[in-house]
């Protein structure tokens, strides 16, 4: 059995602002259908007025011939909502969320412990029944919450970003469960900021400003960037600055780094020229590659950043006479049984980018956290620019910038009070605290929106703004905590290019992320599992580490996945 | 699908969410502690902190005098408990006393006190001066000094001149006018107002911040499902924290309950629907946690405590503040409250304010459902 859902001149208006406008597109069942876009496009209207949550202005949405909305008696039976952050009760066990759940749903008691078995089985979730959702990683919830939306077995399975925040690993598990149930017949759509996911899907809808700008098959947007993306290797120096220098070029459309390499895509009738003789001047080599939909996705919305970061060109050069600038020795954490930290030590140079990568819940974030002085080891020393957080916190800490996971920023505070509450807590006074926020608000073009509060700003300037705070007093190090976890691609590149702009400086930065792209911006990537550390290397060398017959030329997912499962068997459903 | 099986399903899906919520309580230590713990401790306060009885207050006897009347008078005040008498001679220091907060009032008993008395010259024989900065206790140490003074004057007349009119004053049903007997009930409405309105306004705010609200929209069930099985847990706990408290009130507080149990439960159960009503509209306006817990104290808690005539006497009032108490659900339970503890069941008053409860509880829950639709938009 195969569904269909179409959606014909479908508009929604929130208030004054236009979520979709005059959306038309078909969602057939047996396949996956990737829902992409930036930030604030419309997707996760599009995903709440599938599930009946919503109601359409104007237009129908229909399945197999029937209307969908919030009147549809019988929608609950026909489509399954997995909405972000997974929608679990967290003090309730596994199996008690599951209950709920088929409860909720009406489903047959007789049939249940049948049903259960199957989904706990197929999400890997057997040996956790009785553990505390809130208790399970973020893999693992999200799988849990994939259950919950399963459980009425319905025909259309919606599933808002199910991949935010969540490592390598556990996504490619998420991914092989959903296709297997497109392969039932359900239709299935996966909204997501990661366009190797979409590029994986069997068609996608790309949102742009409230408009569909894109329905198909991946491969077909792609195809349409035959022969424009091409790969320069063997930059010597440094490959970011060099990139800095090939995005100012006007015939690039955009660029991005990839490990030692650079990879860049032509403008539409661009000439290959200006390219090979900014390559030429540094003596490396220009390769074409097979286009991939991100080239074509950025290409699409009108191509990346230009690669300048306004920031960056007005910092004075970080004058640190020492080379290392973070170090960390046998650095241990304890939270009573659980050892979240084991024994890690590496140090970071100067005007270096460290990624820390590993799986949700191998302890990244607490190293992270020891780090910048936010957690205190429980043995092992810490130290930023040559001075102990043990026993100097408060000298060290006006070293460093720290950029938390979701901003942080006061919801309820102004703009501009957080920009003055920030530059104080940081100790900037009178006339220079004045100039920086001043500083910050022309660079960051937060003029417009200084009266407001930073919840209401669009992802991009959120982001932008908490750089802003971290930057207010000129640390020589950069803390960045999934500086771009629900980030789209346009302002994660925008990002990319401060951080660049940054390091050319002097400023050593230290970034986690589950942006496999991202890490490829690195020097080098601290790979953490369980607690350890398994790998710290350049991520050519990680890539190169990887590679077998099967796979002679992995990518850093690839890196990824196999490296931590080196480590460990792999779990039950992997096999 | 037969009308039966609909019914059952029905059930079943209300079963669910109230273990759910039921799970969720009972896995919460922060409402264990204001269901179990927070009643005792604000009844152990009520029961020996506050205090709206005047005994042992500090009291200067400036006894200028130095007749026979004079001493006795004198020695009047100082045998009386209410009254803790510091003598002195000088009406001067009596008034630096006063000044300084070490008595709350003095007695003036001036030079000619037995030439007066004896020759009943007319005009005051003494002079009560009291601290009008406590106003409370100033009513109360006048009118014990005027007492004082009366009564002895009566005992001096003797049996000379027996009064024409043996005046008597009677206190019912709280012979001892303890002021505990009068608090504890209240307090018990206090304790109730936290459960029902601050727990329940957590409630729904906190589905929506922790992103379950959205899950649970894109099930089956409909708003009033989801509202009145998030409620019956809470009734539930309302009922046994009132209980504890009843139980504490009598055994450990020796207040004795001159009506029946079954009329406390009625009336417990019957204060829980406002209550409960008021909490659960808070929660569907606020969205978040912090500001519907600011509410439920700012909208539930302050005026159980200040309107409901558990503290402050509601016929003391202005007729303004009055007019507003009307609609304090506390109110009609404090006053049927300390009925039932003081005089027993007087169902003629319980039904009054039970019908009023009611009344404002209807409104609290019809305004929740105009404002809650099963959509985001």
């Amino acid at each position: 059995m195969t569904v269909s859902v179409s959606i014909e001149g479908v508009s929604k208006h929130f208030d004054e602002h236009c979520a979709l406008k005059e959306l038309d597109a078909n969602i057939r069942g047996g396949r996956l259908t990737g829902l992409v876009g930036p930030d604030g496009a419309g997707k996760t209207t599009l995903m709440r007025l599938l599930a009946g949550l919503m109601s359409v202005d104007t237009g129908s949405l229909k399945i197999d011939g029937r209307e969908l909305g919030p009147h549809t008696s019988d929608i609950h039976q026909l489509t399954g909502y997995m909405p972000q952050r997974f929608g679990l009760y967290e003090d309730l066990t596994v199996l008690e969320n599951l209950k709920l759940y088929a409860d909720l749903r009406g489903l047959d008691r007789r049939m249940t412990s049948g049903l259960f078995e199957r989904l706990l089985h197929f999400t890997g979730l057997g040996s956790f029944t009785d553990r505390l959702a809130g208790n399970l990683s973020g893999g693992m919830k999200q799988k849990l919450g994939l259950a919950c939306a399963l459980m009425a077995r319905p025909q259309l399975l919606l599933l808002d970003e199910p991949s935010v925040g969540v490592d390598p690993v556990s996504r490619q598990d998420l991914w092989d469960m959903v296709q297997e149930l497109a392969g039932e017949g359900m239709a299935v759509v996966w909204s997501t900021a990661y366009l190797d996911e979409a590029e994986r899907c069997d068609e996608v809808l790309l949102l742009e400003e409230s408009e569909l700008v894109y329905c198909g098959a991946p491969a077909d947007l792609t195809r349409r960037l035959q022969g424009r993306s091409y790969l320069a290797k063997n930059l010597g120096g440094d490959r970011r600055l060099w990139l800095t220098r090939a995005l100012e070029l006007p015939s690039v459309r955009d660029g991005v780094i990839q490990g030692a390499a650079v990879r860049l895509v032509l403008g539409r009738d661009g000439s290959l020229d200006e390219i090979s003789g900014l390559v030429e001047s540094v003596g490396g080599r220009l390769e074409a590659v097979a286009p991939r939909f991100e080239d074509a996705f950025i290409d699409l919305l009108g191509g990346g950043p230009d690669g300048h970061s306004a920031i960056a060109e007005k910092m004075e050069p970080v004058e640190q006479a020492r080379d290392i600038m973070v170090e960390c020795r046998d650095l241990s954490k304890h939270f009573g049984d659980f050892t979240a930290t084991d024994g890690i030590s590496f140090s970071v140079h100067k005007g270096e980018i460290l990624g820390l990568l590993g799986p949700n819940g191998a302890g990244k974030s607490t190293t992270f956290k020891m780090l910048c002085g936010l957690l205190k080891p429980s043995s092992g020393v810490a130290e930023v620019v040559g001075l102990d957080l043990r026993h100097s916190p408060s000298t060290a800490k006006l070293q460093l910038g720290y950029m938390a996971q979701k901003f942080s920023l006061y919801g309820l505070m102004s703009v501009q009070q957080n920009l003055e509450f920030f530059s104080g807590v940081y100790g900037l006074r009178g006339k220079l605290r004045r100039d920086r926020i001043q500083e910050m608000i022309d660079t960051f073009e937060l003029q417009p929106y200084l009266a407001e509060s930073p919840e209401n700003l669009p992802l991009g300037f959120k982001q932008r703004m908490a750089l802003a705070c971290a930057l207010m007093h000129r640390p020589s190090v950069l803390f960045l905590d999934e500086p771009t976890s629900g980030v789209d691609p346009v302002t994660r590149r925008e990002f990319w290019t401060h951080i660049t702009g940054l390091v050319a400086k002097g400023v050593t930065v230290l970034v986690t992320t589950h942006f496999m792209d991202e890490a490829e911006y690195c020097d080098r990537v601290a790979l953490v599992n369980r607690g350890q550390l398994i790998a710290l290397d350049s991520p050519d060398a990680l890539k190169a580490s990887a590679a077998c017959a099967a796979l002679p030329d992995p990518t850093m997912e690839d890196a990824f996945i196999r490296l931590i499962e080196a480590q460990e068997p792999p779990s039950e459903h992997a096999a | 699908m037969s009308r039966v099986s609909k019914t059952a399903v029905l059930l079943r899906r209300m079963a669910a969410l109230t273990r759910k919520e039921s799970i969720q309580i009972l896995r919460d230590p922060s409402s264990l502690v204001i269901a179990f713990v927070l009643p005792p401790i604000l009844l152990f306060l009520f029961a020996f902190a506050v205090s709206l009885d005047v005994k042992h207050v500090p009291f200067a006897v400036v006894l200028e005098g130095n007749g026979v009347k004079a001493h006795s008078l004198a020695a009047a005040y100082s045998a009386t408990p209410y009254l803790d008498v510091v003598p002195v001679r000088d009406r001067r220091i009596g008034r630096e006393l006063l000044t300084r907060g070490v008595v709350d009032g003095f007695v003036v008993i001036p030079q000619d006190f037995d030439e007066r008395v004896l020759n009943q010259v007319p005009g005051a024989a003494i002079q009560v001066i009291t601290d009008g900065s406590k106003p409370n206790s100033a009513n109360f140490t006048a009118a014990y000094a005027e007492g004082v003074f009366q009564i002895w004057l009566r005992g001096e007349a003797g049996a000379a001149v027996a009064p024409r009119i043996d005046q008597r004053q009677r206190v019912w049903f709280n012979p001892e006018l303890e002021s505990r007997r009068v608090l504890l009930p209240g307090a018990i409405a206090i304790v109730m107002t936290m459960i029902g309105t601050l727990l329940t306004s957590l409630v729904v705010a906190r589905e929506w911040e922790r992103g379950t609200m959205e899950a649970l929209m894109s099930t089956p069930p409909s708003m009033l499902e989801i509202i009145i099985s998030k409620l019956l847990p809470y009734f539930a706990l309302g009922l046994i924290a009132t209980l504890g408290c009843v139980l504490m009130a009598v055994f450990l507080f020796s207040v004795p309950l001159q009506g029946s149990l079954i009329a406390v439960l009625l009336l417990s159960s019957v204060f829980l629907v406002p209550a409960l009503g008021q909490g659960l509209l808070i929660s569907t306006l606020a969205k978040n946690q912090f500001v519907a817990a600011q509410a439920a104290i700012f909208s539930g808690f302050m005026p159980a405590f200040l309107l409901s005539g558990f503290i402050y006497e509601i016929d003391s009032m202005p007729t303004l503040v009055q007019w507003i108490t009307q609609v304090v659900p506390a109110r009609y339970f404090v006053s049927s409250l300390q009925t039932v503890f003081l005089t027993g069941d007087v169902w003629a008053q319980f039904r009054w304010d039970m019908f009023a409860m009611l009344c404002v509880g209807a409104l609290f829950f019809s305004i929740t459902l105009a404002n809650s639709h099963k959509r985001l938009d």
